[in-house]
């Protein structure tokens, strides 16, 4: 919540009052169908369907959704690797239908895959790519040494990547990334497979361009953690359409005051506890685990009921917890199990 | 290129101003470099490879051709050195940008600001730049066993950058624009497959089809510039054969430019 501060307090500038001066991205009705197969076993999916997105500058704007959302397609539009079938998207004021190459010269691009870097070390694989952004040789070696340092990976720069373990080579296509400081930073997935400590560097990583730089990110993930920590704002993403898009707390909001109360048993608990059979025929049972969605107040009292009655001996675990991302998701209506929760 | 770019950079009045573009020379001395270590680690066993497989051939064509015959012998020995570049430039050049594409790869490229052609190029000649010792040793060793001179061996100086040119841009086109990997693949093969039988045997023994088609293979040219080195060299051939080499490497280079900027934005 700190980082929604952070820009709210940056953002009364004279010139930052005109809308274009303080807009990134600019996105209307974005279309994007894929055609595969030939002509009788045609199949045709609509990767994106008329998406509305605007993303301010100096935010970091998330795209949430499961696999298959539609997210990668959306940024690939974005950086202008792929045309849409129809709408506009608009980059820092330039027309990136009309001139895609413009991507390239602003945005710093991380896909999916890492494949044209997988044979290299990781130190050539930065130093390269900031040559590649034009940095002259002696400012690429010493951008590589700062982006390396900074997100911890000294240990590794003589490796090839393909030698790595999937987080740390994440990690270092994330530092091929972020060398050669562009104003927009469009990250797909960015912390895939990454360790809790891999993570905290790349999301401190993120935010102190942005302190620094006032650098803007669009950062996709499926990951609701990362959404809930990192993001200003965040655009939920289910069949290629946008169904909500707010800030956390916001979408959060959206779902009203209920909270989410998980019950793990370890034998079957006593059916003619009351507490038990009012929890019984509301809950969401996944194996020896029930998830119920209920207010706070008759939440805590079916706690207490539980863990002072005769079922306690029968309960493995309990959490009590406030409404997450994938609540909104699923209350939004959306209609996949995809999100990952760790 | 830059200049349309720079023409966009003033789009809109309020625009951001667009970064550098990276210089063509730096951005292909970026891509050497970094490809010149990707092929380090396998460059030695490949290179074995394309000379073993050179010096099989010559080992086999002796016992068929007619060693007495001065043009034979030449065209043996000339077409075993170039297809030791057609090995690496045109199978495996065809290949590499099939995987490249088939994995997404091209994408790194295309959100840098990189010209194409400093990509496809920088690709290009780390490839074709480690045939140069495979083609001098298959010349050397097939020179000694057809006792032909080794006094105009520097020609391969020229004869390798410029066939390797031709067949790699063959090579980039074939690896960019086949629709899947596994074809890509056929093709670099098949190609080579042509340069070994239209290169390898002499041309007056050919049927008029045959020589149609060794007319249209770029490698040919660079097996004529190098086989107009042997006895009393002639330089007016030498030279426009590599001129063909040329054009055609410039063409194929250019067209493979195209079709990487193509492939992005299906
Ligand atoms: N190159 C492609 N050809 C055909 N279908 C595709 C292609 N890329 C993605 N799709 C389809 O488009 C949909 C959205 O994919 P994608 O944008 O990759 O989703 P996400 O990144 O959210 O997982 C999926 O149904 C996927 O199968
Ligand atoms: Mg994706």
């Amino acid at each position: 919540m700190a980082i929604v501060g952070a820009t709210a307090a940056a953002a009364p500038d004279a010139a930052a009052s005109r809308v274009s001066a303080r807009t990134c991205y600019r996105v209307a009705g974005l279309t994007k169908t894929y055609r595969t197969g030939r002509r009788r076993a045609r199949v045709e999916v609509r990767a994106n369907d008329a998406i509305d997105l605007d993303v301010r500058r100096g935010e970091i704007f998330g795209l949430l959704g499961p696999n298959g959302a539609g997210k990668s397609t959306l940024v690939r539009q974005l950086t202008g690797l792929l045309r849409p079938d129809a709408g506009t998207v608009e980059l820092l004021g330039h027309d990136l239908v009309k001139r895609p190459d413009a991507a390239a010269r602003l945005v710093a691009y991380l896909g999916q895959d890492s494949g044209a870097l997988d044979e290299l070390t990781v130190g050539l694989a930065v130093e390269t790519t900031a040559r590649l952004r034009a940095l002259d040789p002696a400012a690429a070696r010493a951008a590589r040494d700062a982006v390396i340092e900074e997100l911890g990976l000294g240990e590794l720069a003589e490796r090839p990547l393909k030698k790595l373990s999937g987080g740390q080579r994440r990690l270092a296509c994330v530092a091929a990334a972020l060398v050669g400081d562009r104003p927009v930073l469009v990250l797909d997935e960015p912390t895939t497979g990454m360790d809790p400590v891999a993570r905290r560097a790349v999301w401190s990583a993120i935010d102190r361009r942005r302190a620094e730089h006032g650098t803007t990110v669009v950062l996709v993930t499926h990951n609701v953690i990362e959404a809930e920590t990192v993001l200003d704002r965040v655009a939920v993403l289910d069949e290629g359409r946008v169904i909500a898009c707010d800030t956390p707390g916001g979408l959060k909001a959206l779902v009203g005051d209920e909270v989410r109360l998980d019950l793990v048993w370890r034998t079957d608990p006593p059916q003619d506890d009351p507490a038990v059979a009012r929890l019984a025929c509301e809950a969401v049972r996944t194996g020896r685990r029930w998830t119920t969605r209920m207010d706070p107040g008759t939440a805590r009292e079916l706690l207490a009921a539980v863990t002072s009655g005769p079922a306690f001996d029968t309960l493995d675990d309990f959490t009590l917890s406030t409404p997450s991302l994938e609540d909104v998701y699923l209350a939004l209506g959306g209609r996949h199990e995809g999100l990952v929760k760790g | 290129m830059s200049q349309t770019l720079g023409r966009s950079s003033a789009a809109g009045s309020d625009a951001e101003p667009l970064a550098a573009a990276t210089p063509l020379w730096a951005g292909l001395a970026a891509v050497y470099r970094a490809q010149l270590s990707r092929v380090r680690v396998s460059r030695v066993p490949l290179l074995f490879v394309a000379v073993f497989q050179s010096v099989g051939i010559m080992i086999l064509m002796r016992g068929v051709v007619d060693t007495g015959s001065d043009s034979a012998r030449e065209a043996v020995v000339a077409g075993s050195s170039v297809l030791v570049v057609a090995f690496v430039a045109l199978n495996l050049l065809a290949q590499h940008f099939g995987a490249l594409r088939a994995a997404n790869a091209l994408d790194y490229y295309l959100t840098l600001p990189v010209r194409p052609a400093a990509v496809v190029l920088g690709i290009a000649a780390a490839y074709a730049s480690f045939t140069l010792p495979g083609a001098v040793v298959t010349a050397v060793i097939g020179a000694l066993m057809f006792q032909l001179p080794l006094a105009n061996l520097w020609a391969l100086l020229l004869v390798v950058p410029l066939s390797g040119a031709a067949l790699a841009g063959v090579g980039a086109v074939c690896g960019l624009l086949s629709p899947r990997q596994e074809l890509a693949t056929l093709l670099g093969q098949l190609g080579m497959s042509a340069a070994l039988l239209l290169g390898i045997i002499p041309a007056d023994r050919m049927p008029m089809v045959v020589e149609w088609g060794r007319d249209v293979l770029p490698s040919s040219y660079g097996v004529d510039a190098f086989i107009a080195t042997y006895g009393t060299p002639d330089w007016a051939a030498f030279g426009a054969d590599l001129a063909v080499c040329a054009a055609v490497g410039v063409a194929m280079l250019s067209l493979a430019t195209w079709a990487f900027r193509r492939t992005a934005r299906g």
